[in-house]
């Protein structure tokens, strides 16, 4: 028998309200969630994803659905009886506490030994490299310094999961990079399943192992971020990741007919069995200038430094982004106004889900 | 030179400001501090024969308060009357303090958690009681607990009881008029202590084990120290100088501090015996508000 997921949500939905005015906020979401894993939540705000966590922290129970953790439902359970821990989006640390007070504040709820919670504290407190602070009240302390005590927090009484709730969207560029790789060398090191929500998708990219990606309480996509780049299921995840172009087009077999009647051929894999008017989404970095593909009018170039933005119209009117090197010499290889062909790999090509 | 400049500036408006706050000081020296310099002169005189004192130094007034004197074979004896009427109104006053706590901090809570904009009519409504006289508000607390009042007749109309409760004439009405007239003095000052409690507080401790009752204890509690204690000041020390309340409800026999001054400026015509009381009084609120200021700077900003 395998061993079941870490936290599982069967067909979790939950409604704000009741009759007319109700909300849905989540819409029968099922999703599993594996041991050791770093799991993203991504979405724009009101999606739904801070709604999920919630009800896999238990502030909030199902209007219908369960929550499973390690097999057994636990959606019932309140808070403090689930082996989760949550890092809040404002930290929200205890101010009448000491930050090692804090940190030891769910051992000690559990009834561990004082110098059992202590010794975990100070541990933790190494753990997130705030030692020196442990005796300091938490106000004393910078914002990122206050992020690592929240984080300090919620992983010293070692629990099955731990929730982040956009917890480095109050920090600044800087820091955010730094927390992100401290992020995910505390969840190698802990080996503890983290379940992050955020609205960045670089945030998302660089971090997660596995990425769902919502929108209006629903799960859309599924998987790695490599999958979640590269073969975007429909539009929304296809715009909300990175930056696309989206191209209506026409299949026929497994040929796609492009704007301008440029021709190439997919695999069944790319296709999906569709047929007739589709939209395919085709990322700007995989076109360039070439003897065959897609003909445009340059209309405006946008220089980046490592690369240009060219934008270009087709024949349809559609308006497409490629992005190019920049040569060594720094001189512009294209001007506005010039015709091009756009070429691209087939492998590109990826056809969206309506 | 541009701080030195700031500085006479700064300087300035200090002197403006004393200036704007003088009509305020002179009215507080001539209305509270004269008055008060009275008080404490008379304590310390001998009584007049029929009322008013007799300008000689006496320590009898101060002396009074705690001793008295037999008439018949002039022995000293502790003045238990005396002391009975001060522990009723220190138990009074801290049963009031309490039971306001009680009603006032759900209530407190519940404003707080209301939508921003119906929070200001829900703290007007509990102002409004301010809008009448005590006295009325006092009388209309015995129309209701008075043996032939609604809570009785309620009490027998419905079977429960079949002689009325003795409610009027004991302490029990006392606290009972006391928690209804100083129960928003105590819902302000919560309000606005758990206005600002950050309420993910209360999931942060929840989700890190904790039960309900120790998030009520460990967190909420000690966040909102700061507005319990103004809240029990704010109750506390006029209960101790109540007058109208027990004078009302309580009748003669169960008097509190307040009406024993009285009756030492009334029928009792010992005028340096009721200075005596009505600065120990002082002192008493005196102490509180200053074990108030140590408890709440110990506690540092966060308090």
């Amino acid at each position: 028998m395998p061993t079941p997921p870490a936290v599982e949500a069967i067909s979790a939905r939950k409604t704000y309200g009741d009759g007319q005015a109700a909300v849905v906020a989540l819409k029968d979401v099922s999703v599993q969630i594996g041991k050791g894993e770093f799991f993203t939540l991504l979405g724009p705000s009101g999606c739904g994803k801070t709604t999920l966590l919630r009800l896999i922290a238990g502030f909030e129970t199902p209007t219908a659905g369960q929550i499973l953790l390690d097999g057994n439902d636990i959606t019932a359970d309140p808070p403090n009886l689930r082996p989760i821990n949550t890092v809040f989006q404002n930290y929200a640390l205890f101010p009448h506490l000491t930050v090692a007070q804090n940190v030891g504040f769910g051992l000690e709820m559990q009834g561990r030994p004082r110098r059992e919670v202590e010794e975990t504290a100070a541990e933790m407190l190494a753990l997130v490299k705030l030692e020196a602070m442990a005796n300091r009240r938490c106000s004393q302390l910078s914002g990122g310094q206050q992020q690592r005590v929240a984080l300090a927090r919620a992983l010293a009484p070692r629990p099955k999961v731990l929730l982040l709730d956009e917890p480095l969207s109050a920090l600044d560029l800087k820091l955010r990079k730094e927390m992100q790789s401290e992020l995910k060398r505390l969840q190698t090191e802990t080996g503890i399943t983290f379940i992050f929500v955020t609205h960045d998708q670089e945030e998302a990219l660089t971090m997660s192992d596995r990425i769902g990606v919502m929108s209006a309480g629903k799960i859309l996509q599924i998987g790695s971020p490599r999958d979640i780049y590269t073969k975007p299921a429909n539009r929304f995840v296809a715009d909300f990741i990175g930056e696309t172009n989206f191209l209506s087009a026409d299949l026929s077999g497994q040929t796609l007919t492009l704007p301008g009647g440029f021709r190439i051929d997919l695999t069944p894999a790319q296709t999906k069995g569709r047929q007739g008017q589709v939209t395919v989404a085709l990322r700007p970095e995989q076109i360039r200038p070439a003897d065959q593909g897609l003909s445009a009018t340059v209309t405006q170039l946008v220089y980046f430094g490592t690369d240009m933005h060219s934008h270009a119209r087709l024949s349809d009117g559609t308006e497409v982004v490629a992005r190019m090197q920049t040569s060594p010499s720094g001189e512009a290889a294209l001007h506005e106004g010039q015709a091009i062909t756009l070429g691209f790999a087939p492998e590109a090509i990826q056809v969206l889900e309506d | 030179m541009a701080s030195q400049a700031e500085e006479i500036a700064e300087a300035a408006r200090v002197r403006r400001n004393w200036l704007l706050s003088a009509p305020a000081l002179t009215v507080l020296a001539l209305g509270a501090l004269g008055p008060l310099m009275v008080v404490l002169i008379y304590s310390f005189l001998e009584p007049g024969d029929y009322s008013g004192v007799r300008w000689n130094f006496s320590l009898d007034g101060w002396f009074q308060i705690f001793f008295q004197r037999d008439i018949f074979d002039d022995t000293v004896g502790l003045a238990d009357a005396h002391l009975r009427i001060f522990w009723r109104s220190v138990k009074l006053s801290l049963l009031t303090t309490l039971t306001t706590f009680v009603f006032g901090f759900p209530t407190a809570w519940f404003i707080a958690t209301q939508p921003r904009g119906r929070r200001a009519l829900w703290l007007f409504l509990i102002t409004i009681p301010f809008w009448t006289n005590l006295l009325i508000r006092t009388f209309a607390i015995m129309e209701v607990i008075r043996n032939q009042g609604l809570l009785n007749s309620a009490l027998m109309a419905l079977g429960l009881i079949e002689q009325p409760l003795q409610i009027m004439y004991t302490d029990t009405a006392v606290l009972i008029g006391m928690t209804y007239v100083y129960l928003p003095l105590m819902v302000l000052p919560l309000y606005a202590s758990i206005d600002r409690f950050d309420f993910t507080l209360i999931e942060a401790a929840y989700d890190l084990y904790a039960s309900r009752w120790r998030v009520l204890r460990r967190i909420v509690l000690p966040i909102v120290k700061p507005g319990i204690i103004a809240g029990s000041i704010l109750v506390f020390v006029p209960s101790l100088g109540a007058y109208v309340t027990p004078r009302v409800l309580g009748g003669g026999k169960n008097m509190m501090i307040g009406n024993f001054i009285d009756l030492q400026f009334g029928q009792g015509r010992n005028w340096p015996l009721g200075s005596a009381l009505s600065m120990l009084l002082l002192l008493i609120v005196g102490a509180a508000l200053l074990a108030y200021v140590r408890v709440s700077n110990r506690e540092g900003p966060h308090g």
